[in-house]
């Protein structure tokens, strides 16, 4: 019989800790982020806002207000005749924890979570398919390369052409204009998807060229020539040879696009392509707030420090992400 | 030898049956450039018209310079690469233009080890993922289990079955390579083409994996095309051993041939540039000519590029022995006088069939005046 000895086993793995051993490098990257206090800390920051716009209604009934009741109209004594809240400091009491709105009287609080909610949504939603995208075209792109890759490369260079902000204010009313005929009203369902497809058509190439990158770099990797040589498919040497070296770029390019999305959809909102009232939007309330600030600086406050606080926040969570998965990048 | 471990006996097919055969095997990567327009401006001849036969159960030696060709010849073996010319037979099919699909009957039977044991192992996949996967794309069940068939593979190359679900990075450069051949093993191939198995790891640790391959050949019956830089490590593992040039096949012979009867002039030089062994009696081997004092042959300058390769015997621009003819007319790889069957050399003007050298050969006239410098200085 032909069964070779098995050899004296080689010398056993022994510098890693005992702790470490069998860690697979995405638990090592768990440990290594927990182990980051910054990190840790905008990620709770980070699920705050995203609790705040799921939890928007549930805020509303607790306190017992809600965005769109205009108070200051319709009781007198929180207004002055200028239509200022009449308390100092934009009015903010015991009632209304973080002021009244000039003008209409509606209440701050409840305004901002909602108007998180809302531009939230969209980033969220636009982001999920800009990544699903990038990660589709990029990864195509770079593993077939060639003439797919030659063009997939010129769509991308001629989409990054257009100025990103100034295309999004030209292309908004246009594709609102595809939708419903200009002298109509366009619901709000509409805007918002209208806001998603236009951040979307805009948002992925970035991510795509990225990855395109990446990919044409590990499929030189000599893994990927041992699957090939073993029989494997290129579906399964994309799906389990590729994306698991890709989840880190993935991650971490996600965790930067999001609050670019949410600025971007603010700043719609702001020069009054966005979403319009009734519903409450981040944006928007910059806007309001750059009305007011001469004679209300209190209402701008809330929202811009909210706005201040989620943006930090997410960019020290895509740092320390990125960190965790590559420790030589460390600062 | 543990009853536990069951490794398939050689199969059908005698030894010394031609396996694996590549003829006139030629690749070009074409070198793109031009604007606007991209064109093909040129072609790096990586392989030109390599013929080379690999028989069941022995170990065939690929050796020459890093750039001369060899993993393009092995990927091009293994069918990772589209060769432009030739034909490429397993078992007598030609297989130069089979499919994924035509392939995978025989996919199994001819699997590869590579040189990097660390970009050839998934950093993201266990242990016994790695082993398994080839299984799992071949849909092989054997008995008792993936799992148990890997451990037994883990156990057959030397690494603690223990270590399944471990993750590359734990693991050394010897014990990664350790990982790279069982993998290998899992499909129960009948060739494999090892590329380089050892250059990348310590000297130490070489011998140990070479020797888990020899064990292999042995006992498993597997054929091996072994490429190495250098003449040293093929000596103790492969029985015929071919010498690889800028493309092309310059000698091929026995080990005895190679080792002791070399009639190329760069053969020659590669043996010069082995260091001498002595075995355990005190007897030199490798190159060391019987009782007389070694000279040395230094080439000259660097290999020419492989873009524009040159004109008649491609190793003239570094040969001691090159004349008129060598520029014009390409000597064919052919058996010289005084070569037994089978022994091929290149080569217009063969050198004397011994390892035996009394003159210096130093071709390179700044590393002649820098010895001269040492000579003159010590
Ligand atoms: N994919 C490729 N594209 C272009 N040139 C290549 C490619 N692969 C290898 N080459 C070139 O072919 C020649 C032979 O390379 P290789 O077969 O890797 O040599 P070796 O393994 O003997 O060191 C080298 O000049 C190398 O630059
Ligand atoms: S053919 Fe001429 S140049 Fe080539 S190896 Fe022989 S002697 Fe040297
Ligand atoms: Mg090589």
């Amino acid at each position: 019989m032909t069964s070779p000895s098995p050899a004296a086993p080689a010398t056993e793995p022994g510098t890693a800790p005992a702790e470490l051993i069998g860690r697979s490098p995405g638990q090592l990257m768990r440990r290594r982020f927990r182990r980051d206090r910054a990190g840790v800390v905008s990620a709770f920051v980070v699920v705050f806002f995203f609790l705040v716009a799921v939890g928007a209604p549930l805020i509303s009934m607790v306190y017992g207000k809600d965005p769109t009741t205009t108070y200051g109209l319709n009781e007198t004594g929180l207004l002055n005749q200028f239509g200022y809240p009449v308390q100092p400091n934009g009015g903010i009491s015991g009632r209304f924890w973080f002021g009244l709105e000039p003008t209409l009287g509606r209440d701050v609080l409840t305004q901002l979570a909602y108007g998180i909610r809302t531009s939230l949504l969209i980033a969220a939603a636009a982001t999920a398919l800009c990544v699903v995208t990038g990660v589709l075209v990029g990864v195509t792109a770079g593993y077939l390369g060639g003439r797919t890759d030659y063009f997939l490369g010129r769509f991308i260079d001629l989409l990054l052409a257009f100025p990103q902000q100034l295309s999004f204010v030209a292309f908004t009313p246009v594709v609102y204009a595809l939708f419903v005929s200009p002298e109509k009203e366009t619901p709000t369902y509409l805007r918002v998807l209208t806001l998603i497809l236009v951040l979307w058509a805009l948002g992925w190439m970035g991510l795509a060229r990225l990855l395109r990158g990446q990919v044409l770099s590990l499929r030189e990797r000599e893994f990927v020539e041992a699957a090939k040589v073993t029989g494997a498919s290129p579906w399964r040497i994309i799906t389990r040879e590729l994306l698991p070296n890709l989840w880190t770029p993935i991650l971490v390019q996600s965790t930067l696009m999001l609050p670019t999305l949410v600025t971007a959809e603010a700043g719609l909102s702001f020069i009054g392509v966005g979403v319009v009232e009734p519903t409450p939007d981040w944006g928007r309330m910059f806007a309001n707030g750059a009305k007011y600030y001469e004679s209300d600086v209190t209402y701008i406050f809330f929202p811009g420090l909210a706005m201040i606080i989620f943006v930090v926040a997410f960019n020290l969570l895509g740092d320390s992400v990125r960190d965790a998965f590559d420790p030589r990048t460390r600062r | 030898m543990t009853d536990k471990v069951s490794l398939p006996a050689p199969r059908d097919g005698s030894p010394g049956e031609p396996l694996l055969v590549a003829e006139g095997l030629t690749k070009h990567f074409p070198i793109m450039g031009g604007f606007p327009v991209k064109r093909r401006i040129g072609a790096v001849q990586a392989v030109d018209g390599v013929d080379l036969t690999v028989r069941a159960g022995e170990s065939f030696g690929l050796v020459g310079e890093s750039g001369c060709g060899k993993s393009t010849t092995g990927r091009l073996l293994t069918r990772l690469l589209e060769p432009t010319a030739g034909r490429i037979s397993y078992r007598g099919e030609d297989i130069t233009r089979a499919g994924r699909r035509q392939l995978a009957p025989i996919r199994s039977e001819i699997q590869m080890i590579f040189q990097d044991p660390y970009s050839s192992l998934n950093p993201r996949q266990t242990v016994g993922k790695i082993v398994s996967g080839p299984m799992e794309i071949n849909g092989i069940n054997p008995a008792g289990g993936r799992e148990a068939r890997v451990r037994e593979l883990l156990d057959v190359v030397g690494l603690n079955p223990e270590h399944y679900n471990r993750f590359p990075h734990e693991f050394s450069g010897g014990q990664r390579q350790r990982i790279g051949v069982a993998r290998a093993l899992a499909l129960e191939p009948k060739v494999i083409i090892a590329d380089e198995p050892v250059s990348a790891l310590d000297v130490s640790i070489q011998a140990q994996v070479v020797n888990l391959l020899g064990r292999l050949r042995r006992e498993m019956g597997i054929a091996f095309l072994f490429i190495a830089h250098d003449l040293a490590v093929v000596r103790h593992f492969s029985q015929r051993v071919a010498v690889m040039y800028l493309g092309k096949i310059v000698e091929v012979g026995t080990r005895e041939d190679i080792y002791g009867r070399p009639r190329h002039p760069y053969t020659h030089a590669l043996l010069s540039a082995v260091p001498e062994t002595h075995d355990a009696d005190g007897t030199r081997r490798v190159g060391a000519p019987p009782g007389g004092s070694r000279g040395r042959i230094r080439l000259a300058g660097d290999v020419p590029s492989p873009v524009m390769p040159p004109s008649g015997c491609r190793f003239r621009t570094r040969c001691w022995k090159a004349q008129a003819r060598c520029a014009t007319e390409e000597p064919p790889l052919t058996r010289a006088d005084g070569n037994t069957e089978g022994h091929l050399s290149a080569c217009h003007f063969p050198e004397p069939p011994t390892v035996a050298r009394n003159t210096e050969v130093i071709l390179d006239p700044a590393l002649r005046a820098a010895e001269d410098a040492d000579g003159a200085g010590g």
